[in-house]
């Protein structure tokens, strides 16, 4: 993943589509994503793949490791080309990367050149606002995070942990209308994961975001989203989706309800399924 | 790090436990020869000096030994009173500085054009395709072999040898640059998009920051190629440098003088150096 310097084609003024999904904040349909890697090692990494999140949904993707979660992501940020299939935000067509789609990635891709205060403050910055303006907006993030003291460290000084919640934050300080989050706490210990997504859930409430959310983790998944996604591995493609009706605010507390124990059943049986298939 | 490799594993603990001579304490390692141990100053000062104690050593005890004619291996005296001389006339500072601002111009030309055009080339696909396969042609050819040319064409003054320097050294460093610009991690990119960077920015705000170490690294290692081709431009063509006068010395045997000047590059090279990783520590502190 992640070999892609070039944005996809020309800069070109979005064609609106209100055809595909006129309410969803995100529409995905039919894409299918092949990667060539060559004589006899291509991947379908994704096979015909429909997906629409509706304005403000929080939307959690599970599925197995390599079933495409990260590429799909990728592709609705505009940073790779679907080899068929059509997205579009907000009924305007996806052919570039651009600041209404903010993604936070799995791996590490802070700025080591900038500290921890100029990375959260980049976006902004690019989109000019000015800098006192600037400046409220990563204080504020950086207490929400809880690294106010190192506002002045470059990101090599930071631990693992600590890093991913800077970029968190980078993302959030830009303001996405749609937000995307490759794993973002999968890094995390348990007690920082607890926080971030209270932290998470909180900005949502407040902001209401469109999140595309991709886990790993079935408690997280049920904890945040308002629909869980499951997909099933090579071809990916969604295998189930899951509506999760329990009410907010949500706390872990949740864990012990029928509801939550019956849902996670649910997703726990599916992805076995997937895992049974692979061996 | 030096902690943990002083521990012992709980298997063999125990195992000492039970032996009856089982009360040695565990024995500290010596950080010296840890891989990537953290330098401690006052030991780096004690090895470099014996280094150059060692080398001056030899030097003495071949010359004043008498074990190398002085005609070939003159003494260190020689070729002090040779720098009292020639510090005092005021020769050696003006050959020196004749140098110095040859490579100063032909290295500074060169770098500026080098690190620029060595961004696009490894951000852009076609422009690595159009000036690549020209620059790997250039990059193997002799620059020695190029200087009767050059002085035929523009003859033996200042032009002459900045050209030898810039020929010399412009296309390695078109390559290095570029070959980190290629390297760079992908998703700094794709994050520096989903945060609205434009793709005409990406080179500025992108490749060039995310290039800095490794473009003041490869200054550091080319500045002292550029010494080299200097000495070889003034040892052809020229009428003052350092160069110039180990030549003319040549030609009257003065051998303390060839020293000399050769020790006074050496200076001058390490200077240089200092300088380069000094400016990397002021502009890429984040990369240390
Ligand atoms: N750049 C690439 N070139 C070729 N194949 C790729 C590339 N990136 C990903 N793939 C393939 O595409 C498939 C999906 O990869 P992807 O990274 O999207 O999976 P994922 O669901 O995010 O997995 P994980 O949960 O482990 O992060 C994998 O089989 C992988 O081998
Ligand atoms: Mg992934």
């Amino acid at each position: 993943m992640g070999d892609v310097i070039e944005a996809p084609s020309v800069p070109r003024a979005g064609t609106v589509r209100p055809e595909a999904g006129r309410s969803a904040a995100l529409s995905v349909s039919n894409v299918s994503l092949v990667y060539a890697g060559g004589r006899g090692r291509e991947v379908v990494a994704l096979d015909r793949v429909s997906l629409d999140v509706s304005p403000n949904e929080f939307c959690v993707i599970v599925g197995p490791s390599g079933c495409g979660k990260s590429s799909l992501l990728y592709l609705i940020a505009g940073l790779n080309e679907a080899t068929s299939g059509q997205m579009a935000v907000n009924g305007v067509s996806v052919h570039e990367p651009g600041p209404d789609r903010g993604m936070v990635f799995q791996g590490y891709t802070l700025f080591p050149w900038l500290t921890v205060r100029q990375n959260i403050e980049y976006g902004p910055k690019r989109q000019g606002m000015s800098a006192a303006e600037r400046s409220g907006i990563v204080d504020r993030y950086l207490a929400e995070i809880g690294l106010t003291q190192f506002a002045e460290h470059y990101p090599a000084m930071l631990s693992g942990g600590m890093r991913q919640r800077v970029a968190i934050a980078r993302a959030l300080a830009n303001d996405p209308g749609v937000l995307l989050m490759d794993e973002p706490f999968g890094a995390l210990d348990s007690q920082t994961r607890a926080t971030m997504q209270k932290l998470l859930l909180r900005i949502w409430e407040q902001h209401k975001k469109t999140v595309l959310f991709v886990t790993h983790d079935i408690d997280e998944a049920l904890l945040l989203g308002d629909r869980v996604v499951v997909m099933s591995a090579r071809p990916g493609r969604i295998k189930a989706e899951l509506s999760i009706a329990l009410p907010r605010p949500r706390s872990m507390d949740l864990a012990l309800e029928p509801d939550f124990i019956a849902l996670k059943r649910r997703i726990l049986d599916l992805l076995r399924d997937e895992i049974d298939e692979e061996h | 790090m030096a902690q943990d490799l002083a521990m012992e594993a709980p298997g063999s603990r125990s195992r000492a436990e039970a032996s009856p001579a089982g009360q040695a304490p565990a024995r500290r390692r010596s950080r010296t020869w840890t891989p990537f141990a953290a330098p401690s100053s006052s030991q780096n000062f004690v090895l470099a000096s014996a280094v150059w104690a060692l080398i001056a050593g030899c030097w003495a005890a071949l010359s004043y030994g008498g074990v190398v004619s002085s005609m070939f291996l003159p003494t260190p005296t020689a070729v002090f009173e040779r720098a009292v001389a020639m510090i005092g006339d005021g020769s050696l500072l003006t050959h020196a500085l004749s140098s110095v601002q040859v490579v100063m111009i032909g290295f500074a030309l060169s770098s500026l054009v080098a690190v620029p055009v060595g961004l696009w080339m490894g951000t852009y696909a076609p422009v690595r395709a159009a000036i690549e396969p020209v620059v790997n042609f250039i990059r193997y050819l002799p620059v020695t072999s190029f200087v009767p040319l050059f002085i035929l064409w523009i003859g033996i003054g200042l032009q002459q040898r900045v050209t030898v320097i810039v020929f010399g050294v412009f296309f390695q460093q078109l390559v290095m640059v570029a070959d980190s610009a290629r390297g760079i991690a992908r998703d700094l990119v794709n994050a520096a998009y989903t945060l609205g960077t434009k793709r005409s920015e990406v080179v500025w705000h992108i490749v060039f920051p995310a290039t800095l170490p490794a473009i003041l690294d490869m200054l550091r290692v080319t500045a002292g190629w550029a010494w080299t081709y200097l000495v070889v431009a003034e040892l052809v063509a020229a009428s003052s440098g350092l160069g110039y006068i180990s030549l003319r010395a040549m030609r009257g045997f003065q051998v303390d003088t060839i020293f000399l000047a050769v020790l006074t590059i050496g200076f001058l090279g390490l200077v240089t150096d200092l300088f380069f990783r000094l400016l990397r520590r002021k502009l890429a502190p984040w990369a240390m």
